[in-house]
């Protein structure tokens, strides 16, 4: 690809998201792990296991029904951590900012970050900003850093090493909410929807989860660009293992669902906030679920499939809403509207 | 809007529907779905495991971009590479392959080209400014048409001489009967449905009368088209081949009059090229004489390069319905939805971009 340039759905964190950073960066950087690509990097320390990941947020509009990018800027970072199965601590905030850009709307966004911060038990500790000629950055990029501290019997959260035949797969809530409300809000669309984005941090609820089930929980990916299907896929691929997903299952809700048939879109493949992919032992698949749905942002928990047979490669297998088969496959590239 | 739905997605009824359809088929039975909707639905619920093996879906020339030649591809490509030009397109468009480019690969580099929701939002641009030159790359089949015409329409009531129509316009029946006339395998017909609530179905007379072919109008949900199959079962085993209705909750016999008369009023049929198909006559759409101002063809003329063909790329074999997606040996490896080698595995309708999505089993 080096003759190529960079298209807009090299961002769409699809499959072209991947080969991408595979082929520039990773083929580049990588020391260690190779092939393993988790949502924090698990460090080795004299304490103990920390925690590392990193984030930056574009998103127009920066206020969306539900949240706006200083709150998607912490809650993004955090719920890396959270899911690998690590506490977040710190974080750093870097602001990229276009000359011209209101320091009160600035303000508003700093607040809203320092809301979220707060719910999710973390402190901003560090930070960057630069100014950037006008109509040199879209208004304001953010990017976000943070730290997290593991317990040793955790680590294998996010490599999905230990998942293995029998183990249940299960969402925290109905899909496509934060993807359908940024889409809605676009100008050119002229809509008017009542969809909330569900960004949130999820460490509460992670946490709630593991207390409860302990090593039981084998895998946790939140399901951000993509959706719930890319995650599915990344972790049968990760495991080498089937995925059975029932379609009829997987929680959408209904203004969502609507949209998505109006622009002829998947809600496997929106984007999601404050939702994550859960695997756990099928002998805590009750509990797992209890302390889910007695969560703020586990109350919709569904369980959406099973983990099946070793299989070279991965293959997650959909039983589609009226009872047919299909293959689930990571689409390449944003899923665009149909036109008639 | 969801409940609605949710009756024509039982799995109830799609598992009667499916035993009936298993106990009335006479025979082998080639089914071609016209429309890239319809192909679309059957990769994504899985219908094919509802149909007994003597039942064949083939997929039609009914995905607008799909058939959209490769000389339209590369005339946009042309006009977006004019400093003044800014090009109007639906997002399907984006990836299409030129002969050497695509319009993702020209707005990367810089041209002005911006998604559409609607054709009216390309007259909207034209007014917002007046010195560029916005011309609206106008594809699909009569679903799409009327909104185009409002479009023009509404350009000339505001008085703009900076909008310029690229039409690749085309139209259904002479592509349908063009199919049969050069030997594809086809029993019957599932006819697209929203380009006949527009038309209405008396489009479909002369296909079923002329050469013999059953043809059912369709609605887009599993019950739907399960439904029209068996219409379809059942006129073949009655030796009939009339034109029905199974969408009825959207189409009419006389379809959209007003729909119908802006298309009279504003285009005129032309014999236009198909991707795959080669030249078929009076079935494209050309912006008629009074309207000449807003034609790009004639307005902004250009050089565009020569088309050049794919190696090894079937498209034009799937489009008429002799081959399979997985029958191609670009198919999945040179040939994906992030790099598209042929029209069909562009767009969300396309059969290739369908079964690569929706895996087919």
């Amino acid at each position: 690809m080096k003759d190529d340039v960079i298209l807009l759905n090299h961002g769409s964190g699809t499959g072209l998201t991947t080969k991408l950073v595979e082929e520039v960066f990773l083929s580049r950087f990588r020391r260690v792990q190779p092939g393993v690509r988790c949502d924090s990097a698990i460090i080795d320390c004299a304490a103990g296991h920390l925690a590392f990941t990193t984030d930056s947020f574009v998103v127009r509009p920066r206020f969306f029904p539900g949240g706006d990018i200083g709150k998607l800027a912490v809650c993004g970072t955090v719920n890396d951590l959270a899911v690998s199965g690590a506490v977040a601590t710190v974080l750093s905030a870097a602001f990229v900012i276009e000359e011209g850009f209101s320091v009160a709307e600035l303000g508003r966004i700093a607040d809203s970050m320092a809301v979220a911060a707060s719910q999710a038990g973390v402190s901003i500790v560090t930070g960057d900003t630069k100014v950037v000629e006008r109509e040199k950055a879209d208004g304001l990029f953010i990017t976000t850093s943070g730290i997290g501290v593991i317990e040793d019997r955790y680590r294998h959260i996010g490599s999905a090493g230990f998942v293995r035949e029998g183990d249940v797969v299960l969402v925290n809530g109905c899909v496509g909410d934060h993807g359908m409300a940024v889409l809605a809000m676009r100008n050119d669309l002229h809509m008017t929807s009542a969809i909330s984005s569900d960004c949130a941090p999820l460490c509460g609820l992670v946490k709630s989860l593991l207390d409860e089930c302990g090593t039981d929980v084998v895998f946790m990916r939140d399901a951000t660009r993509g959706g719930v299907g890319t995650v599915l896929c990344e972790l049968s691929q990760m495991c080498d293992r089937e995925i059975f997903v029932d379609e009829s299952r997987l929680p959408v809700r209904g203004a969502v669902r609507s949209m998505c048939e109006m622009f002829g879109f998947d809600p496997l493949f929106i984007a999601n906030e404050g939702k994550m992919v859960v695997v756990v032992r099928p002998e805590s698949e009750k509990r797992a679920f209890a302390a889910m749905t007695s969560h703020e942002y586990g109350r919709d928990t569904a369980v959406i499939g099973r983990v099946g047979k070793a299989t070279s490669g991965g293959n997650v297998t959909m039983n589609t809403l009226i009872g047919g088969k299909r293959i689930v496959i990571v689409p390449q590239g944003d899923q665009i509207p149909r036109i008639c | 809007m969801v409940k609605i739905i949710e009756g024509f997605r039982s799995d109830s009824i799609c598992l009667r529907l499916s035993e009936l359809i298993a106990a009335q088929t006479p025979g082998p039975l080639t089914i071609m779905e016209v429309c890239g909707g319809h192909t679309a639905a059957l990769y994504r619920y899985g219908i094919q495991s509802f149909l007994p093996p003597a039942i064949r879906m083939v997929s039609g020339p009914g995905c607008p971009v799909c058939v959209s030649d490769v000389r339209f591809v590369d005339h946009v490509i042309a006009l977006a590479r004019l400093e003044d030009v800014i090009i109007a397109t639906y997002g399907d468009l984006m990836r299409v392959p030129g002969s050497s480019s695509s319009l993702e690969r020209e707005k990367a580099a810089g041209a002005d080209i911006r998604t559409v929701w609607s054709a009216l939002d390309a007259t909207a641009l034209a007014k917002e400014f007046p010195r560029r030159r916005v011309v609206f790359a106008a594809i699909g089949f009569e679903t799409t048409i009327p909104g185009t015409a409002i479009a023009v329409l509404e350009a000339k009531r505001l008085g703009l001489d900076n909008l310029f129509v690229l039409s690749s316009h085309k139209i259904m029946p002479p592509a349908m009967s063009a199919l049969i006339d050069s030997g594809a395998q086809i029993d019957a017909y599932l006819c697209p449905g929203h380009v006949s609530v527009v038309t209405g179905s008396s489009i479909y007379e002369p296909i079923a009368a002329r050469y013999h072919k059953p043809c059912v109008i369709s609605g887009f949900e599993p019950v739907d088209i399960l439904l029209s199959i068996l219409m379809i079962v059942r006129q073949a085993a009655e030796g009939r081949s009339g034109v029905e209705i199974q969408y009825t909750r959207a189409v009419k016999p006389e379809g959209n009059s007003r729909a119908q008369a802006l298309i009279a009023e504003v285009f005129t049929p032309r014999d236009d090229h198909w991707r795959g198909l080669g030249i078929i006559s009076q079935s494209g759409m050309a912006l008629c004489d009074g309207l000449r101002q807003f034609d790009a063809e004639r307005e902004l003329t250009i050089e565009i390069e020569e088309p050049q063909a794919t190696e090894g790329c079937i498209c034009a074999l799937i489009l008429r319905g002799g081959k399979q997606p997985r029958d191609c040996p670009l198919y999945g490896n040179m040939c994906t939805p992030s790099t598209p080698a042929g029209a069909c595995m562009v767009s969300s309708e396309g059969a290739c971009a369908s079964a690569f999505r929706y895996g087919a089993l």
